[in-house]
């Protein structure tokens, strides 16, 4: 009792530094910001201006972008923990956070390493030497044989001890090589034969191990904490069997379809892992479990750090679980018993990725240039919602009556967005493609995955591709509203996952809707602009301003084109891309739009031909301020900070149209083309779908861009000319080189100037005129040049 | 430039009023709906005509046009402006039924020139207005500090060489436009030499070799992609400074219901404070003189923001309302504010009393003021504009900025009526001296011609065929045609010269 009461009173750390980047440093230094802890970030090149330095109290760079020359750079971070009077080191996940050794130099330099104790990791970073410990405490793993006896009888045997379905694994295995399932004894000797020469031949080892086969295995994981009273507790479970590419992608807490038993079971096994190790501080042991047996469930491995989808739990239990880190670092006690840790509602996690589903996930990258998201209300700075939500506990052992569902629980719904990432941050190669993560949490699965619907549909990115059309169709899927978890989910719902016209190089999907609102948006937009030119001049209310479009006895018309670019983001080669919006300046100042294009997929209206367009009489749009429910913003270009753009369509069309938020991007800049293309997003709640257009660009830029401007005279072929009277002074190139536009042909000298005579296109040399040495007088030929055979002369 | 005004009523003193135009119009009147359904056919019989023209040449000639990679003039015009931009269009009915070929806008939208028309030639080249005068003025105009800038999309030969050879910058299209004084033809003709288009003034002979223009652009699009590019090295400088009235406020009355009030019938008389109710800025006007030469309105407005002096008829012109007209033309001329006119006259009041009484001093004076005043001037015809009520009200002889008319207007010496009228007078008095019967029949025969030249000749598409005015426009875009045309004298900072009047004979 003493000890405890002791314990209590450990004061907290003064200054904490933060050795991560992203979402989970901004994170860390809410929870601390909350606790009165000050925080130092580290920071790589790449992070010079990221959200986690601003919110930091203070920020040391660390090195290059590379990870491994910041981010692993122990030493420095060591360094700047010095510096700093950092007390601890939070490693939050990934990067350092496993790292034994690391934890072992933070504390023989007199630092905390906010984790668990370096033999903790070690132990359970070892997939080998974690499951015997796991097994010598009687925490169940997979059964199967990993010995070294390969006879086939063996082997046969054990398959039978464990039971059909049985896996063959290669012990050298990966990506599938050497592996087979077996259903049944009779097919055992030849699956472990076929298992065995491919192992040879991929790896040069025939040694097989056998497992237990899970047909339709779940990932559940249980959230532990022990503090360095040799307390634990388990803070119940969440399903992530949601996975693509080995990662998850929507986690949940609690897992559904479990029983009461089940889930105590799960609990009191994880704690016995985690006193197994002698843990300290938050780690999760994951198991994997039959889907239809959930009562069979196996140790799987045991992460030694804050998990990625940690707030799921903070969310049904009501705990900050990075400040039970903090505290528990500081060595005091944990600040609950097993029986006030409820588990309360539900809640989901929805990973944000800059990636493309649709070309097997592969990251992408890219600056943000729009990023708007649900505005969230709650936060770890806030307390995460759990000042109401869950009445103030008093740590004398026995759980109090507010923890019951009464008068003291608030039932407001809630929604987080954690996110290391601003509007105009850019997405790099160097780190970890996520975005953000959208947190939810309401009183059941149903009315929870509905607001994680909500959410993501309120969720919009522009810039970097992103997973969200595919979280919302994830989210949206019967079978995951049915909660049928299991690993193999995405695989095997991949046809409804990925309907047609969402393949990569397929155009992207486009309504009427948003065609018309694109258009709108660019009207919108030079009315803008004319209001601006308007409040710069000498005669502000000049009808030049203020009369739209009028022409004497005329209406004006005028033709917007665009492209529907590929699913993939690329410019479409297809002809039925291309959509023509005919607009007509009203009198009243609405606008009359034709709009044709064979793609566009609004049913119920006419086929849009040129021949029979789709008309929309009366449209009219004015800015309105953002949706009180969103937050967010755009970018320019240049990175100037850029006002939210949400049009309003007051027409017979508004209940169709209502608002959207359109994102102008402009692709590449005016260093490379006089033009650059234009991207218009098309953004709309209730809508996650990515819809883009192009904007075409005149024909003569590409020309000009070709150099049909000729500034050496037109077609680029012929006499290369002197410019002036001069001396060659080196000659480039040979009678018959092929030579593409701008390489250099000739140096040539006047007026003690050197002037380099380029080619004025793709050619092939036909003759050189002159040689070093030679005067050349004004417009005389120095080089001939023909077209390369074949090509027409232009 | 700006008042400091930010309301058009601000109640300082205890002692201010307003000065908005009260209406007396009844709109459920049969009066009203047959002027207001007359005028509604006017006006769409003006657009569907303009709509006409604005196609210009057949389907086969625009699909001529098209097919070789140009723009149709009229989206060249739009593709200049910037997008979503008002543009002004004069002259529409140019040249309207005057040709045996219909030539839509008097080609003038339509920059392609191949010279003076050979035929015509007498009708266009030698007197003083003809073709020499386009190039004394680029030449004028250029010394006067106004840029030019020719963008060459087509021919450019002979005359039409020097225009842009005279502009400050020019543009040529590569492959399609091209300059020269003689084109091959010509040459041909001239010297034998055999020589193509484009080697004898093509975009590449001339931004190259001969310097005779500045920039080659390789389509329609580019040119006029370059054209707005120069504009922004023309270092515009500030206009006129002027005391605009901010924020603007619309009329306060609905500006179509002028269809109803004005009518198609000359000879039905309204009151011309109903149309300023519905041309000026909150209906506001500050009437100057309203009780003295009642038949001509004078007072102060502003006009989507700008100050102006307004001057219209409210009847035949007298003595005392030429003086009062003179007068407020003065006061605006010192005061830098630009007049408008808005004409529906049928003349200065005739007979023994109005001669003794001076009428024709009186209207001098009138024409005097209006001719000298240094400020800029619109004209709208918005009825009849007759006789020397045409010159006390600013007619195009004046030097109007710019002179519209409504399409249900009349402009000629006098009414039809009034010169069937002298004319069978007259000759009802020779008959009767020679002692020979009138019948009503010969009165018909000599009226009727004239009636129906008059209706002719004083119709408002006759007057625009010949230029003499800039247009015909809805009497519902008055305000906004009026606007533009204000915000284009503004340019000019024609507030720098006071006015010198001539001599007022008293």
């Amino acid at each position: 009792e003493d000890d405890l009461a002791k314990a209590r009173a450990k004061p907290l750390f003064n200054t904490i530094l933060i050795a991560n980047r992203g979402e989970i440093a901004c994170r860390v230094i809410r929870s601390a910001r909350r606790l009165g802890i000050r925080t130092v970030a580290v920071y790589s090149d790449a992070d010079r201006n990221s959200l986690h330095t601003r919110l930091a109290d203070e920020a040391y760079h660390i090195g290059p972008s590379p990870s491994a020359d910041s981010y692993l750079r122990s030493d420095r971070i060591l360094e700047v923990a010095a510096k700093t009077g950092a007390q601890a080191i939070h490693p939050g996940y990934g990067f350092l956070s496993e790292n034994a050794a690391f934890a072992e130099l933070c504390s023989s330099r007199g630092i905390t390493f906010i984790g668990p104790p370096p033999q903790a990791i070690r132990d359970m970073g070892s997939k080998s030497a974690s499951k015997r410990i796991m097994s010598e405490a009687g925490v169940p793993v997979v059964p199967g044989y990993h010995g070294d006896n390969q006879d086939d009888a063996h082997l046969a045997a054990e398959a039978e001890a464990i039971g059909f379905p049985v896996l063959i694994k290669a012990v050298m295995g990966g990506g599938g090589k050497g592996m087979r399932i077996v259903e049944r004894a009779e097919d055992f000797p030849e699956a472990l034969e076929s298992a065995r020469r491919e192992s040879r031949n991929s790896f040069a080892d025939d040694r097989v191990l056998v497992e237990k086969y899970l047909q339709r295995p779940r990932h559940v994981e249980v959230q532990v904490f022990g503090d360095t009273l040799g307390n634990v507790v388990h803070l119940h479970e969440r399903d992530c069997s949601v996975q693509r590419r080995h990662q998850k992608v929507i986690e949940e807490a609690p897992a559904p379809n479990l029983s009461a038993e089940v889930r105590a079971e799960l609990g009191r096994q994880a704690v016995a892992a985690a006193r197994a190790v002698g843990y300290v501080g938050a780690g999760t042991v994951e198991f994997i479990m039959d889907a239809d047996r959930p009562e069979n469930f196996y140790f799987m491995e045991m992460n030694t750090r804050l998990q990625v989808e940690h707030p799921v739990t903070e969310l049904v239990t009501g705990a900050d679980l990075v400040a039970w880190q903090l505290e528990i670092a500081s060595g005091r006690p944990l600040s609950r018993s097993q029986s006030e840790i409820p588990c309360r509602g539900h809640s989901f996690e929805a990973r944000i990725y800059a990636e493309n589903p649709e070309n097997n996930f592969m990251p992408d990258t890219g600056r943000l240039v729009h990023l708007s998201t649900p505005v969230p209300n709650c936060d770890a700075s806030l307390g995460l919602g759990s000042l109401n939500r869950f009445p103030a506990i008093e740590t004398d052992g026995q759980p109090k009556a507010g923890l019951e569902l009464t008068d003291g629980f608030d039932m407001a719904p809630l929604t987080r967005v954690e996110s290391g990432v601003r509007a105009g941050d850019e997405v790099s190669v160097f780190y970890d493609p996520m975005i953000a993560k959208l947190v939810v949490w309401d009183t059941d699965r149903e009315a929870a995955l509905r607001r994680l619907n909500d959410a993501l549909d309120r969720y919009h990115v522009v810039g970097p591709r992103t997973n969200l059309s595919f979280l919302r169709r994830l989210a949206s899927h019967p079978a995951f509203a049915g909660a049928e978890l299991e690993t193999g989910f995405i695989d095997l719902h991949r046809d409804s996952l990925f309907p047609e016209g969402t393949t990569s190089d397929s155009p992207g999907p486009i309504s009427l809707e948003s065609v018309v609102q694109a258009t709108l948006h660019l009207l919108l937009e030079e009315n803008k602009q004319t209001a601006a030119s308007a409040s710069s001049s000498q005669f502000p209310a000049s009808p030049t301003w203020s009369s739209g479009a009028f022409q004497t006895n005329l209406l004006t018309s005028r033709v917007f084109n665009f492209n529907v670019p590929t699913a993939a983001g690329a410019a479409s080669t297809d002809p039925a891309s291309k959509i023509a919006v005919t607009v007509t300046y009203q009198a009243d100042g609405s606008y009359r739009m034709e709009v044709v294009g064979e793609r566009l997929a609004s049913a119920g209206t006419a086929a849009g031909t040129a021949a029979d367009p789709i008309i929309l009489e009366n449209v009219r749009g004015s800015r309105i301020p953002a949706h009180g429910n969103e937050v967010g913003g755009s970018v320019a270009p240049g990175g100037t900070a850029g006002e939210l753009v949400t049009d309003l369509l007051q027409s017979e069309w508004a209940q169709h149209l209502g608002t959207a938020r359109v994102v102008a991007r402009q692709l590449g800049d005016e260093s490379q083309s006089i033009q650059p293309e234009r991207e218009l997003h098309i953004l709309r709640a209730r809508d996650s779908a990515r819809h883009v257009l192009r904007l075409d660009v005149p024909k003569f830029v590409s020309k000009l861009e070709e150099g049909a401007d000729g500034a050496s005279g037109a077609g680029g072929f012929g006499s290369v000319l002197a410019p002036m009277p001069c001396k060659v002074t080196n000659v480039s190139v040979a009678a018959g080189d092929i030579v593409s536009r701008g390489q250099t042909l000739m140096v040539v000298e006047a007026m003690k100037m050197e002037h380099v005579v380029r080619s004025p296109s793709d050619a092939r040399v036909a003759r050189v005129v002159h040689a070093v040495g030679d005067l050349v007088g004004e417009r005389r030929p120095l080089v001939v040049l023909e077209p390369i055979e074949g090509e027409e002369e232009k | 430039f700006r008042s400091g005004s930010a309301t058009a009523f601000r109640a300082y003193s205890s002692l201010d009023v307003s000065a908005t135009l009260k209406t007396n119009v009844d709109t459920t009147s049969d009066v009203f709906a047959e002027n207001d359904t007359r005028m509604r056919s006017l006006v769409a019989d003006l657009k569907a005509k303009v709509a006409q023209f604005s196609l210009g040449g057949g389907e086969t000639s625009r699909a001529r046009h098209t097919s070789r990679g140009k723009l149709l003039p009229r989206e060249r015009v739009r593709q200049l402006l910037d997008p979503g931009s008002p543009f002004l269009e004069f002259s529409q009915f140019a040249g309207y039924q005057m040709y045996p070929d219909d030539v839509p806008c008097a080609g003038i939208i339509t920059v392609d020139s191949g010279g003076a028309n050979l035929p015509n030639q007498a009708d266009v080249f030698p007197d003083k207005e003809h073709f020499g005068r386009i190039f004394y003025n680029q030449a004028t105009m250029s010394a006067a500090g106004i840029p030019q800038i020719a963008v060459v999309m087509g021919s450019c030969t002979a005359g039409g060489a020097y225009v842009p050879a005279m502009a400050d910058e020019s543009i040529i299209v590569a492959n399609q436009g091209t300059i020269f004084l003689g084109g091959p033809p010509l040459v041909r003709a001239a010297t034998g030499e055999v020589v193509s288009a484009e080697d004898l003034g093509g975009a590449d002979v001339h931004t190259r070799v001969s310097g005779v223009a500045d920039h080659m652009a390789v389509d329609d699009a580019h040119a006029l992609a370059l054209t707005r590019r120069l504009f922004l090295n023309l270092n515009q400088r500030p206009g006129a400074d002027i005391r605009t009235r901010l924020p603007v406020r619309e009329p306060i009355y609905n500006p179509e219901e002028m269809y109803g009030i004005v009518g198609d019938n000359l000879r039905r008389p309204f009151d011309v404070r109903e149309v300023i109710a519905r041309i000026v800025d909150g209906s506001e006007f500050d009437e100057f003189k309203a009780r003295y030469g009642t038949t001509l309105v004078t007072g102060f407005a502003h006009l989507h923001g700008y100050p102006v002096g307004i001057v219209a008829n409210n009847g035949i012109l007298f003595g005392e309302s030429a003086v009062k007209g003179a007068h407020f033309i003065e006061l605006c001329a010192q005061r830098k504010i630009p007049l408008i006119f808005l004409q529906n006259i049928t003349g200065f009041m005739v007979g023994q009393s109005y001669e003794h009484g001076g009428i024709a001093k009186h209207g001098a004076k009138l024409v005097n003021a209006v001719a000298c005043a240094n400020v800029p001037k619109f004209t709208v015809v918005i009825g009849g504009s007759f006789g020397a009520g045409n010159y006390g009200m600013c007619g195009r002889a004046y030097g109007p900025r710019q002179m519209w008319m409504w399409p249900n207007s009349r402009i000629s010496v006098m009414g039809g009526e009034q010169a069937a009228g002298v004319l069978t007078t007259v000759a009802r008095d020779q008959a009767e001296r020679s002692g020979k019967e009138f019948s009503t029949e010969r009165e018909r025969s000599i009226a009727e011609p004239i009636l129906a030249q008059y209706e002719h000749e004083g119709h408002p598409y006759f007057s625009s065929a010949r230029l003499w005015d800039d247009g015909i426009i809805d009497p519902v875009d008055t305000r906004t045609v009026l606007g533009l045309g204000l915000s284009a004298a503004m340019n000019q900072p024609f507030d720098k010269e006071d006015t010198r009047f001539g001599v007022f004979r008293m």
